[in-house]
């Protein structure tokens, strides 16, 4: 009960500071935007209806990879100013409390920039679902989720490098690999409706999977890269 | 690291063994193995390619065996937990180095084979996913602040020995909802047993060859730390001297 504590200090925390600056919001938001409007210029989705679907779920994950990854490498920032961090090793509270926090904070901001854009990419790419538009409000929380609790794991890796902006997807990317490839899989399955709905349940389950370790890993772990020297 | 000239000897007689062992393994896998029956003398492109491929599968585990042996003794015994940051950095580099010759031989052969250089296969996909997280091991100890490789690179290591399971059940899943593009041989029960011989000797012969590397690599990786230490105690003593 008092960790649970912890975390919703630390998200709290993080909430607050988000809602004065908006900045890794309002970052994303038009980040995903381009993103969007960049592949719509290039791919002519209003011609070929049908291509379109099959890409979509591609474009958008990986619109929202980049969109989150550049907000991942500025949560850390705050910690850093002031040495933030430094009293944050000392506090008696667990680290790894301070990890949700902050994986729960960035979920929230990414989970807002996804309700913003989904109208808006839906209108930009004609976007007609097949499938059942249902299993969407399940895979993307899922596939942020699996996006989210590693890049801010791996952010934390490079908050004391030199060259942090370059470190994180060069670490990030690979061993996000599975992850895209399940989410992606999923919700083309959904938008095209050709996979069959097992095997839209299994991409599913393999991505709630492919959480659970990942933040158990990342809980586990992450007091060895806050005290890392 | 104590330089005996046992120890010495021992490494360049493991060095001369394997070096005989390839020649052996050459002579086999070209002169002696019979030709394949479809593809001919292309197929002994085979002994080198899978022998790679089962190697360049192979030293991860040493690579994530030694990064939890750090995280284990980081605390408890430093310079114990040197040596094990040493073995990690020393397979990860010949990790890359198999990995990498295994995609370019397949590259090679398939060509040839299937007309096409590359193909999204299950197989391939894996081994290729597998040698960008390696580069990306490397990557991270080059790029993260120094005195932090150790941990950092050994918790990246124990997420890629993670990430390899995910890799390969979820890419399996992905490719055999599809027709997979032609995938002829493989080290299984397939090959004629005239063909054992050679890939044993490559097999062997690589495997000692790639244990030389890590140990060389390794030696490298200790004198490195060694000498770091040195600098940093001469630096130490040097602040301490008193002014006269």
């Amino acid at each position: 009960m008092r960790y649970l504590r912890y975390v919703l200090d630390h998200l709290q925390k993080d909430l607050r500071l988000e809602w004065r600056s908006r900045d890794s919001i309002n970052g994303m938001l038009f980040f995903v935007l381009l993103v969007v409007v960049v592949f719509s210029i290039a791919f002519d989705p209003a011609g070929y209806p049908t291509v379109t679907r099959q890409i979509a779920g591609g474009i958008l994950w990986v619109g929202l990879l980049f969109a989150s990854m550049t907000a991942l490498n500025q949560s850390w920032n705050r910690e850093q100013r002031n040495q933030v961090l430094e009293a944050q090793r000392m506090a008696p509270s667990p680290a790894s409390a301070l990890f949700l926090g902050k994986v729960l904070a960035n979920m929230i901001f990414v989970l807002l920039v996804e309700a913003v854009l989904a109208p808006i990419f839906v209108v930009f790419f004609n976007l007609h679902v097949l499938g059942n538009a249902w299993l969407l409000a399940l895979i993307l929380p899922l596939g942020t989720w699996a996006l989210v609790v590693k890049g801010t794991f791996f952010a934390a890796f490079a908050l004391r490098a030199r060259n942090r902006e370059l470190l994180l997807p060069l670490i990030f990317l690979p061993l996000s690999i599975p992850a895209v490839l399940m989410m992606v899989q999923a919700t083309t399955g959904v938008l095209t409706a050709e996979l069959d709905p097992i095997q839209i349940r299994t991409w599913i389950t393999q991505l709630a999977g492919f959480d659970i370790i990942y933040t158990t890993a990342g809980i586990l772990f992450f007091e060895t890269i806050l005290n890392a020297e | 690291m104590a330089r005996s000239p046992i120890l010495r000897a021992i490494a360049w007689l493991w060095f001369a063994a394997s070096i005989a062992a390839l020649v052996v393994g050459f002579r086999q896998a070209i002169f002696l193995a019979p030709t394949e029956a479809t593809m001919g003398n292309l197929q002994r492109i085979f002994y080198y390619h899978v022998s790679h491929a089962i190697l360049g599968l192979l030293w991860p585990y040493i690579n994530l065996a030694a990064s939890l042996a750090y995280l284990y003794w980081r605390r408890r015994d430093p310079l114990k937990a040197l040596s094990a940051d040493a073995l990690a950095v020393a397979s990860a580099e010949v990790t890359v180095l198999y990995a990498g010759i295994c995609l370019a031989s397949g590259m090679l052969w398939g060509k040839p084979a299937w007309g096409i250089w590359w193909a999204w296969d299950a197989r391939l996909t894996t081994e290729l996913i597998l040698w960008l997280l390696y580069v990306s091991y490397l990557l991270l100890r080059r790029f993260s602040p120094t005195g932090q490789t150790g941990v950092l690179s050994a918790v990246l290591a124990v997420f890629a020995g993670i990430d390899v399971p995910i890799v390969f059940m979820s890419i399996r899943w992905w490719r055999t909802q599809h027709p997979a593009p032609v995938f002829g041989g493989g080290a299984d029960s397939g090959i004629d047993p005239a063909m054992m011989p050679a890939f044993l000797w490559n097999l062997g012969g690589w495997a000692m060859f790639g244990i030389f590397l890590i140990g060389f690599r390794f030696a490298l990786e200790r004198r490195r730390q060694l000498a770091e230490q040195d600098a940093a105690l001469i630096a130490l003593e040097a602040s301490l001297e008193t002014p006269q």
